[in-house]
């Protein structure tokens, strides 16, 4: 193995005969903002937690700049942050004593509260209590409290869940700021438009099994182009259609013909149906969605427009 | 460990539920004080210095460590220690406090040592308030031995001062106790009162009839063992056997909790 950010090999969590996580594989290098995209209940949150060292896996193996969580323990995860679940904090306590007690737990400086908790706006209200943090506020300070740490790698697991807009839009901000900074970023999330916003790679996750990884732009380039073709007659138009090579997935329906094909099968098409005088009042093509994918991908009751990555 | 213990005890010094067992066990000596000295009866005669509680104010915390060992002490002892990894599964935190700089084993050792503080306050704020009530009320003077004779007052002192750390032991052992269910169950209430059933059980199994045999190697038998230390000669007996004992009962738990710490997955909490 590498001294990768993150490196996760052949990693499953079973809780009796459920399979919370199935051999997931992971690499996030330097300089990533990672996707790790999927459904609630997918297995993100089991999958960062095996991450952290915080749960053992029942097969395979992590690896965080080369330390294995599970051997090396707390050294592990130097230069590591982040959080699980929503960030937790002692609720008696002041947002200010929170951070103390981790700077102190990681034997560094105290000097940095002020800078991180500037950063997440939240000096002004340092001295409250947690327990009376909105969820928002807690969000915020379980950034702060990661960065504290100084980390060269984050962990967050869906950052924005349960924040308001302008919240959402704040996160997501902060989150450009920090890859801006160098930090790499491991990022889960259930919202596609988030991680196509964040992320440059991007690692989609479906019952507990990744079925796709890689950059956004070869998941969006990989999907072969779809087109509508309108017709006055359909079932000639379909006939044709199908004689074509390099014309596939052929259905007819309300005046429609609808068929995937590269450019050149596209054009050969319509002048084969020019020969057989159908004549044709629209040909247009539709890019896949990358929304269209990820449905593809997670729910799977379509064929998949792309190959499973195993 | 050392960030973690420090840390501990200001968590315990932030929360309601440590002031609240400090509370009882400094209320108990005075309330006990107030009593007897609001009724004009012998006392209790049939427990060890009972008798000698109007004679010297030295007395009084004797007496009230041998009330206290049947469920006070071991419920003010529950109240904090079965509480003490609970809380953190409660509050969702040890995720939180596990993916910083400090190891498990660590954490676990830091919690067990405050909890282990705070009992040890508990006790000796209670003996040091019951001595302090015993003596303005009933004076400074002698007292007697269980064995019939004198002990000048200041020689008294120390020997409560004995008593008390030998006292400790089985209590310790108790708190543990109440770390290991504490990690177990991840719930603090079930925690706080499985361990003081197993106190109370402790107890009641020394007083069933047939038990004569197991009876010195119970746990609640050690709250006895600083008798040896009022008695001329002393007697050194129970006391080396509560030591080893008590030790025992606290090494268990406390491993169990330990292992079962180290290995947990941390997924709800």
């Amino acid at each position: 193995m590498t001294d990768a950010p993150v490196v996760a090999r052949g990693l499953v969590k079973r809780y009796g005969d459920l399979v919370a996580v199935d051999s997931v594989d992971l690499t996030v290098e330097h300089g990533d903002v990672f996707g790790y995209l999927g459904p609630n209940g997918a297995g993100k949150t089991t999958s960062l937690r095996m991450l952290l060292g915080l749960i053992r896996p029942s097969e395979g193996r992590v690896q965080l700049f080369g330390r294995d969580p599970l051997v090396d323990g707390a050294t592990a995860l130097d230069g590591v942050a982040g959080f699980v679940e929503g960030p937790a904090f002692y609720p008696y306590l002041s947002a200010r004593r929170n951070l103390e007690l981790l700077a102190d737990y990681d034997d560094g400086p105290r000097s940095r509260i002020d800078e991180v908790l500037e950063l997440v706006e939240l000096r002004d209200r340092a001295g409250d209590r947690v327990g009376g943090y909105s969820h928002g506020m807690k969000q915020r300070l379980g950034i702060a409290a990661s960065l504290l740490r100084a980390p060269r790698l984050l962990l967050l697991d869906e950052p924005t869940t349960g924040l308001d807009p302008a919240g959402m839009r704040d996160m997501r901000e902060l989150v450009r700021r920090l890859a801006a900074e160098g930090i790499t970023i491991l990022l889960s999330s259930h919202l596609l438009y988030e991680v196509e916003e964040l992320c440059n790679r991007v690692a989609i996750v479906r019952r507990g099994r990744i079925v796709y990884e890689g950059l956004l732009s070869e998941l969006k380039a990989g999907a072969a182009t779809g087109y509508r073709l309108r017709v006055v007659d359909v079932e000639t138009a379909r006939r044709v259609a199908a004689s074509i090579a390099g014309v596939g997935d052929v259905v007819a329906s309300d005046g429609e013909v609808r068929f995937t094909a590269g450019d050149d099968a596209a054009a050969m098409l319509t002048i084969a149906l020019g020969r057989a005088g159908v004549g044709f009042t629209a040909l247009v093509p539709r890019t896949a969605t990358l929304e269209e994918l990820f449905l593809d991908l997670t729910e799977g009751e379509r064929p998949p427009l792309v190959q499973e990555v195993a | 460990m050392g960030a973690v213990y420090a840390w501990e005890v200001r968590k315990l010094l932030a929360q309601k539920r440590t002031y609240l067992g400090l509370a009882a066990a400094i209320v108990v000596p005075i309330a006990f004080v107030v009593a007897l000295a609001t009724q004009n009866g012998a006392g209790p005669t049939d427990i060890p210095l009972g008798r000698a509680l109007r004679d010297t104010g030295l007395a009084v915390p004797f007496v009230v460590l041998f009330f206290m060992s049947i469920w006070g002490l071991p419920l003010v002892t529950a109240l904090v220690a079965g509480d003490i990894v609970a809380a953190e599964s409660h509050n969702g935190t040890l995720k939180t406090i596990l993916t910083r700089s400090r190891d498990r084993g660590q954490v676990f050792a830091g919690k067990a040592a405050a909890a282990a503080t705070y009992t040890l306050t508990a006790l000796f704020a209670m003996v040091a308030v019951g001595v302090t009530a015993g003596v303005i009320e009933f004076g400074w003077h002698p007292l007697v031995s269980l064995s019939g004779t004198t002990v000048a007052a200041p020689t008294g002192l120390g020997l409560l001062a004995l008593s008390t750390a030998v006292y400790a032991w089985p209590l310790l052992a108790i708190a543990a106790f109440g770390v290991m269910l504490s990690t177990l169950t991840r719930n603090s209430a079930a925690s706080v009162v499985g361990t003081l059933l197993f106190a109370l059980l402790m107890q009641l199994l020394g007083a069933l009839p047939g038990t004569e045999t197991i009876r010195p190697y119970l746990l609640g038998e050690q709250f006895s063992a600083w008798h040896g230390l009022l008695r001329r000669p002393t007697d050194w007996a129970p006391i080396e056997r509560a030591a080893w004992l008590c030790a025992i009962y606290a090494a268990v738990p406390l491993a169990t909790g330990y292992l079962a710490f180290l290995r947990r997955d941390v997924t709800g909490d």
